[in-house]
């Protein structure tokens, strides 16, 4: 059965590549717009991976990270933050809340890939 | 003892005299008289009991208008001749006796007047040179003031506890500036001489600059220095550098030779002087969020741009539609990519180039030292055209003499030039002027013109990463190359900014240009709190003030319409330093009033109301004695005001009517005008707040000595001293 990935992101430009990139690289895709439709999301879907961007509106996504690993049940969720944010402070902020990677916008799509299968053990 | 007293007893004693003897007088009678009369003088005198005691009563009154004659002539007319000896003595020399009572006090009376005509020819003597003496130092300590004003900063300085000793016209403006955030000019009220400039500014910051200026001193540091950056009450940031005034010893009259046990210098107040960083700190934060929005939106845009391409790259056989989507992607964001740019450049224009300190020097100036550096440099010779109209700029002249030399030299090697001309030209109501630079002969090729504009700037010793042009728009000017063919002439057209343009100038208040901004001797001021009793009348600082109201009762309803009020600062009285507004009443004006106080009610229409003057008053106010004449009346309309003010005086309060009564007992008459002609004070300008408020403050600087000739010399004793009077007992 192919893996789960649930795209947060607001910005509709970057969800439609990131999302057709995934579906065609055989994993099933959700997408949210904002934190707190992704932490939904996460209790519906149940993702093995999160590609979560950090300017989200309504719970921005340092607070959606530190709400899955929370959650003792969410544990096994993989967590890449993607941000438009290049500060030092900011990655490590996101490592230390419990993000597994952490991608700087812009982004190679194959790295981000190569990432993604990284961390689903591919 | 009083006269009244006196006066009685006096009257006992020639009533005890006379009785006295007449007794004495029939004892004699009665002894010489035979045996067998006395019983007929008895009898006649019982018989007539009546008549000898009414002939007895009329003698006691007799003699009681005799010695109270005798004691208006001599005892009363004496107390008062010395009371007014007193105030030629010590308050007006030209007072003179009027002669009254007996003939032998009128002689005296005429022989004070004419001693008191010597001792005022002499004085004038003596006045004359001190005067000659005062107006050297006066000469010194306005050419101080001079310097002060013409100062570019804004300088204020303190005494150790903080006090304002002087500052210059650019301090009272900066400290009095509102913040951009808003709020009124209230520091307008907290900067005047002999305030604490800790109304203005965060006492523990001072302290903490003290302390480490303190500490550079003990360390042997000559010249100690601290820099702080501070938000003033308005929450106006500027940048203070605290220099230290070091004590002087009198015996040696050198500046900081007085060191402590320690070895450090003693401060005795400090200098600083302050710069305004609101702007550069709002254009710090602006170039931030300029930044920040240009990385992370260019960052996200790109991102999805990226993310497009690659993913089209990636899947070439995706379908018609889905490419046309990521082409769309990729155009919108492209699309919003040009137009945050553009935004960004309209938006942060000023704030994208880093500010460069621009100084005011004439164009001839610049020009002088340029042409010094191109004769000597480069062996060219250099002319000045145009008129002699002066032609300011605001511009960094080193960098400019830089750019120019630079030009210079291009022309020089690649041209052959050898005579170079430059002309400035005022351009009347523009924000920029011109300065050319000409020479004769053939124009650059354009692209000749435009490659020297735009190479960095090497003088071999001297180089620069910046270009002729950076170097321009630095100064938000233009250059560009033209040529005149009729006249066989080329010439680089430079516009550089006037002054005027750089900054909105300060505007000067309608206060005296140079109103007494200095009194070094408030170096010694004594502590206002809390030993403000044992202080002298002489060292406090005071609030004369004084009200106009609707009518003459607080209780029914008569309003203030208006206040008006002066400092006093070591006895002086401070005229640039005046509170004078104008208040609504929001109710009627009596005729009456409006015949005594000269106020029209359209003259009060559109003026703020009470609830709003008395905060501004008090800060007005705040850490000074009240002064007022019959001070009770107009503390009653401030009293019955606190509550909807939301403020409360309660400082200590001077009363001149009491303070006069106290000096002058025996003078009848203790209204203001009264004692202004007792006093030698000119009564002009009365009956408005500020012009009684004036003459008060006249009246109670002159009241001063003569209050302490009677031992009143402190505050307590004033207070205490005004309490013994009649007056004390009126209420309103």
């Amino acid at each position: 059965m192919s893996k789960k990935i649930l795209i947060a992101d607001d910005e509709p430009n970057i969800v439609i590549s990131l999302e057709f990139l995934m579906l065609n690289s055989g994993y099933q895709v959700e997408t949210a717009a904002n934190g707190e439709d992704a932490l939904r999301q996460i209790a519906g879907f149940c993702p093995d991976l999160i590609l979560l961007d950090i300017m989200l509106p309504q719970k921005n996504g340092f607070e959606v990270c530190q709400k899955i690993r929370e959650n003792p049940a969410w544990n096994g969720i993989k967590v890449v933050m993607l941000t438009a944010k290049g500060r030092e402070s900011e990655v490590t902020k996101g490592l230390a809340l419990g993000a597994d990677a952490y991608i700087t916008k812009p982004f190679a799509t194959k790295e981000l890939l190569a990432q993604v299968q990284r961390l689903l053990g591919e | 003892m009083n006269l009244k007293l006196k006066l009685a007893l006096a009257i006992a004693a020639a009533a005890l005299l006379f009785l006295g003897s007449a007794t004495a007088l029939a004892f004699v009678v009665w002894s010489g008289l035979a045996v067998e009369l006395r019983p007929l003088l008895a009898a006649a005198l019982i018989e007539r009991i009546d008549l000898v005691i009414f002939i007895a009563l009329l003698i006691i009154a007799g003699l009681g208008i005799v010695v109270s004659g005798l004691f208006d002539a001599y005892v009363v007319a004496t107390q008062r001749l010395a009371e007014e000896t007193r105030l030629i003595a010590s308050a007006n020399p030209d007072h003179r006796l009027v002669p009254g009572g007996g003939a032998e006090l009128r002689q005296l009376a005429s022989e004070v007047n004419a001693l008191a005509d010597r001792y005022r020819t002499l004085e004038a003597g003596v006045e004359a040179r001190v005067a000659a003496a005062r107006g050297a130092l006066e000469q010194e300590k306005n050419r101080l003031a001079a310097l002060m004003s013409e100062l570019a900063q804004s300088v204020l300085v303190c005494n150790i506890e903080g006090r304002m000793l002087l500052y210059n016209q650019r301090a009272l403006h900066l400290l009095s500036a509102p913040s951009e955030a808003g709020g009124e000019r209230n520091a307008a009220m907290a900067v005047g001489l002999g305030r604490s400039l800790f109304g203005v500014m965060d006492r523990n910051v001072v302290l903490h600059a003290l302390e480490h200026i303190q500490e550079r001193l003990k360390h042997g540091d000559a010249r100690p220095v601290a820099d702080f950056v501070t938000a003033l009450a308005g929450g106006r940031l500027i940048r203070v550098q605290m220099a230290p005034v070091l004590a002087v010893t009198a015996d040696q009259g050198a500046r900081a030779a007085a060191t402590s046990a320690s070895g450090s210098a003693r401060i005795s107040g400090y200098v600083l002087t302050m710069e305004d960083i609101q702007r550069s700190v709002e254009n710090a934060s602006r170039r931030d969020r300029l930044l920040q929005s240009l990385t992370e939106g260019t960052r996200a845009s790109l991102a999805n741009i990226r993310a497009a391409i690659e993913t089209m790259l990636a899947f070439p056989e995706m379908g018609l539609a889905r490419r046309q989507r990521f082409e769309q992607v990729i155009r919108d964001e492209a699309q919003g990519l040009s137009h945050r740019l553009d935004s960004t450049i309209t938006d942060h224009a000023d704030c994208v180039r880093a500010e460069w300190p621009l100084e005011t020097m004439l164009a001839r100036d610049l020009i002088a030292a340029v042409q010094r550096g191109i004769e000597t440099r480069l062996g060219m010779s250099v002319t000045v055209e145009g008129n002699d109209e002066p032609v300011w700029l605001a511009v960094d002249s080193y960098s400019l003499v830089q750019a120019l030399t630079y030009l210079a030299s291009r022309l020089k090697h690649e041209c052959g030039v050898q005579q170079l001309r430059f002309r400035p030209e005022h351009r009347d109501r523009q924000a920029h002027a011109y300065l050319d630079l000409i020479w004769d002969g053939a124009p650059l090729a354009a692209d000749t013109a435009a490659q020297w504009q735009h190479t960095a700037i090497d003088l071999g010793s001297e180089a620069t990463p910046l270009t002729f042009e950076d170097i321009v728009e630095r100064h938000n000017g233009q250059v560009w190359h033209q040529s005149d063919a009729t006249a066989g002439t080329a010439r680089f057209r430079i516009l550089l900014p006037h002054p005027d343009h750089l900054s909105a100038p300060i505007k000067v208040s309608a206060a005296p240009s140079r109103p007494e901004y200095y009194d070094f001797d408030l170096f010694h001021q004594p502590g206002q709190r809390p030993e403000l009793d044992r202080c002298l009348l002489s060292e406090l600082s005071y609030t004369v003030f004084d009200t106009e109201t609707t009518g003459l009762e607080p209780s029914a309803g008569d309003e203030i319409i208006s206040i008006g009020a002066i400092r006093i600062v070591n006895s002086r009285l401070l005229h640039g330093e005046v509170f004078d507004q104008l208040i609504d009443p929001a109710r009627p004006l009596a005729a009456a009033s409006v015949r005594i106080h000269g106020i029209e009610p359209a003259m009060l229409v559109g003026q703020p109301r009470i609830e709003r003057i008395l905060p501004r008053f008090h800060r007005f106010c705040e850490d000074t004695v009240l002064v007022a004449h019959n001070a009770a009346f107009d503390m009653r309309f401030l009293q019955m005001k606190e509550a909807a003010a939301d403020v409360r005086f309660t400082q200590p309060v001077l009363d001149t009517l009491m303070l006069s009564a106290v000096v002058h007992p025996n003078q009848h008459e203790h209204k203001l005008e009264a004692i202004a002609a007792r006093l030698g004070v000119s009564a002009i300008g009365r009956h408005t707040a500020l012009g009684d408020a004036i003459m008060t403050g006249e009246i109670f600087l002159k009241l001063i000595p003569l209050l302490a000739v009677q031992g009143v010399k402190t505050l307590k004793d004033a207070r205490e001293a005004s309490q013994q009077t009649a007056y004390a007992r009126l209420h309103y």
